[in-house]
């Protein structure tokens, strides 16, 4: 029960990474994507590609804090109180994205528009390197168990804190070029598919450069994670690092359907090896997943919902993605 | 580092707790008020996206697509700041959220579960105007307000449960050792609360749009698309708010009969009697007294009981430790926050008489300028009503975040530097609602002023071939 719990959670975790990890990894080109002429185009397909399945992709992070707090509250009072300021800053930079995005959507004046598109694109780097950090943090062991306070500073300005966060910000933007090298192909805008294929290659080569450096960092500052990244995650880390190299082999010449699917199991791979590495903990050597987990009562009610979630959410999901894939749910107010 | 914690830490150590429930209570005013336009405003664009179709009524399919439009920013700003309230929890309330997350996180797994069902269906259905089918496209509305609804009494489930902490079992020490989920969620606070919280997202809603509308009809636009989108807001308005009557009327008596303590606050009855009376305005003074106000005799004590009458028995403060109720000022607050609320709806229930009224005699609504005037006030008067209602029902249960559980400083965070936290958001929150507000009457004016618009995107209209997908 209480490990059916725990991967819900780490299914959870899993999908926002991805799916909200693309959408602020489209968030990063947006960002690079340079002045408001050269970066007419790349804009328009990020546009494009995320319009209609913003909302729905984040609310997977509530669905995470719903299962880590009614769960494992102890874990979760213990996260927030540590980790206040990157958490505070990433519900500022989850604020600020959503807000002018929406907004960006509704409002024609130019001016009004770059504005709204320049705090989307910060706060979209923000926010993946925030989680990452407070990844990095727990993974080290920075958050102490039992309502107690971690260092407000140090549980996620440290070496593990710095990587991961760069690795969620590298990550996300080489998954989000993969994605829209695919989308540019479905446009058929040959200039967009060369533009973001070279930037996934080279997020794709920072992405795992950083994965390389921060095995250095994890071996000598978060020994447990370690010692369970080269042994039982091995077969994820693994499929993690060929995945997201094949995946880049896929989109040599027509973006091929598998080069999306490839980066998406890249970076599930990577996320899950971390659950794996650090099982059956959920904060490293200080909280084992059944010391936190709830009674039984409400782990079954929360498996019934999520239960329900499957009936009800995944069939809704298909549709939507379904539909906006067909071209059914075009951009409206935007085509002026 | 020496700077930083020598100097920086000390100048930002302070009392956390009042800056919490600062933070909480401004951000919650803020997203109470996005609510009642997520849950009904779907409500309203279906009945006119219904008829429209039905009837081929070109106005009101206008009507059911702008207002999707508009739906799309608030339901934005309320998914966000939503987002927010669910890092609070933890941020501001660790050790509530420690002790009690277990029995007090259960409601919300099912509103994840609605709110992720609203946010499909509203992206399917705010895209979905120009390529699907009228009847198809409708349908994929209809969860929205579903939804809407479920995820609503989910939330309130979960406030009510603070109210009414049924549903756990303690450990002598005061643990939690077994949860029963459904009586957590479907604790004894909860059937009320949630009816008064859903019809007040109608009325709230209603209200608000209704406004919007008048507005424009008070400044001559009085065409048949503007008395439309007045029409059908203001009647979903003008069936709630006699029925909200009887449901607050129900929830005061619950609250008589199972917190004594907030009752009393809410009548502001300093000793047990009998023979209470209803006393508007006023105000305790530092001695726990009654001061000023204007006092209807034994009517408290009769709307308590009817049965009874002025023989009804209302419990005082007093017959709690100072420490375990209200101080005086939080009692202040929470009957100026009753009369308020009180005070609104009854106006607000007179207006919706004259407009029934006028329907019965007239067959038509009511004419009058001044009509239109009052349906102007009644979306603020009617957010007011709502955040006042909030207000005794929060402040009320002070100083318990848990009724009789725990106490509200008991549950804060250690952390510092909330006032911070409290300032940023702030300033965030005020730009968020300005520029909501400048966002979607922008929205309105090109709507308006535009034509090209308007012929490029005619929903349902002959569809265009599918060319860049």
């Amino acid at each position: 029960m209480d490990t059916a719990a725990a991967l819900l959670l780490f299914a959870a975790i899993t999908i926002y990474a991805i799916f909200g990890g693309a959408d602020f990894g489209a968030g990063f080109w947006d960002l690079t994507a340079g002045g408001a002429q050269r970066g007419e185009r790349p804009r328009e397909v990020i546009d494009h590609s995320i319009g209609p399945v913003w909302e729905a992709n984040h609310v997977w992070l509530i669905f995470i804090f719903v299962v880590l707090w009614t769960c494992f509250s102890e874990a979760y009072a213990s996260i927030t109180l540590t980790m206040f300021v990157p958490l505070t800053l990433a519900a500022l930079g989850i604020v600020l994205r959503g807000a002018s995005f929406a907004f960006g959507k509704a409002v024609f004046r130019q001016r009004a528009r770059r504005s709204f598109g320049a705090i989307f694109a910060v706060s979209s780097v923000l926010v993946p390197y925030c989680f990452g950090a407070i990844a990095g943090g727990i993974a080290s062991g920075q958050v102490p168990a039992g309502g107690r306070a971690g260092d407000p500073l140090q549980s996620w300005v440290n070496p593990t804190s710095v990587v991961m966060g760069l690795l969620a910000v590298s990550v996300t933007a080489y998954v989000a070029a993969v994605l829209l090298t695919w989308d540019a192909g479905r446009l058929s805008d040959e200039a967009m598919v060369g533009y973001f294929r070279v930037r996934a290659v080279a997020a794709g080569a920072v992405a795992g450069a950083v994965a390389l450096v921060g095995l250095f960092v994890v071996r000598s500052e978060a020994s447990y994670v370690f010692g369970g990244l080269t042994s039982r995650a091995l077969p994820l880390v693994i499929i993690s690092a060929v995945a997201g190299i094949g995946a880049l082999f896929l989109l040599r010449g027509q973006p091929h359907r598998g080069g999306r699917l490839a980066a998406i199991a890249a970076a599930g791979a990577l996320v899950l090896a971390w659950g794996v590495a650090q099982w059956n903990y959920l904060l490293p050597e200080t909280l084992t997943v059944s010391a936190a987990a709830a009674p039984s009562g409400t782990i079954t009610a929360v498996l019934v919902a999520a239960g329900l979630a499957v009936l009800l959410i995944v069939p809704a999901f298909i549709l939507l993605y379904v539909l906006d894939q067909r071209g059914l749910l075009p951009e409206e107010g935007v085509d002026d | 580092m020496t700077l930083f914690e020598d100097v920086l830490i000390p100048v930002m150590e302070v009392d956390p707790v009042p800056w919490a429930r600062a933070q909480m209570a401004f951000t919650l005013a803020f997203h109470i008020i996005l609510v009642p336009l997520g849950v009904s405003w779907s409500v309203m664009a279906l009945i006119a996206n219904y008829r429209g179709i039905r009837r081929a009524d070109a106005d009101a399919i206008r009507l059911a697509q702008r207002w999707s439009k508009y739906m799309a920013v608030t339901f934005a700003v309320g998914a966000v700041t939503g987002t927010v309230l669910s890092f609070e929890f933890g941020l501001l309330w660790p050790q509530f959220m420690g002790h009690w997350g277990e029995a007090f996180g259960v409601p919300f797994a099912f509103e994840g579960l609605f709110f992720f069902l609203e946010a499909v269906f509203i992206s399917i259905y705010i895209f979905g105007w120009r390529r699907l089918k009228p009847w198809t496209h409708f349908w994929t509305g209809v969860p929205i307000a579903v939804a809407g609804i479920f995820g609503s009494v989910s939330v309130v489930a979960a406030n009510a449960w603070m109210n009414s902490p049924d549903g756990v079992t303690l450990d002598p020490a005061g643990n939690v050792v077994a949860v029963d989920p459904l009586g957590v969620i479907f604790n004894e606070a909860m059937p009320l609360m949630a009816a008064h919280m859903v019809i007040a997202a109608y009325l709230v809603g209603g209200f608000l749009v209704a406004m919007v509308y008048a507005t424009a009809m008070l400044r001559g636009r009085r065409d048949r698309y503007h008395r439309l989108g007045f029409l059908i807001a203001f009647t979903v308005a003008a069936i709630a708010v006699p029925v909200q009557m009887g449901v607050g009327d129900g929830l005061a008596r619950w609250v008589y009969s199972n917190q004594p303590v907030k009752f009393a606050a809410i009548e502001m009855v300093p000793t047990t009697s009998s023979d209470v009376p209803e006393t508007l305005l006023g105000h305790l003074n530092s001695e726990g007294q009654v001061v000023g106000g204007v006092p209807i005799p034994g009517l408290a004590s009769w709307l308590s009981d009817p049965s009874t009458g002025r023989a009804t028995v209302v419990q005082g403060l007093d017959t709690v430790p100072a420490d375990e109720r209200p101080t005086n000022r939080q009692v202040n607050v929470v009957h100026l926050a009753w009369d308020i609320m009180v005070g609104v709806g009854t106006a607000l229930f007179l207006l919706t008489l004259w407009y029934w009224a006028s329907w019965i005699f007239r067959r038509d609504m009511p004419r009058s300028k001044w009509f239109l005037r009052c349906a102007v006030a009644s979306g603020p008067l009617a957010v007011l009503a709502m955040e006042a209602g909030w207000t005794v029902s929060e402040v009320g249960r002070q100083p318990w975040i848990v009724y009789n559980k725990m106490r509200v400083e008991d549950a804060a965070t250690t952390n510092t530097g909330v006032w911070i936290t409290f300032i940023a958001v702030t300033i965030l929150y005020i730009g968020l609602g300005v520029t909501t507000i400048l966002v979607l009457r922008g929205m309105s004016r090109r709507y308006r002023e535009a034509r090209r618009f308007e012929e490029t995107d005619s929903p349902y209209g002959p569809r265009k071939p599918v060319e860049e997908t």
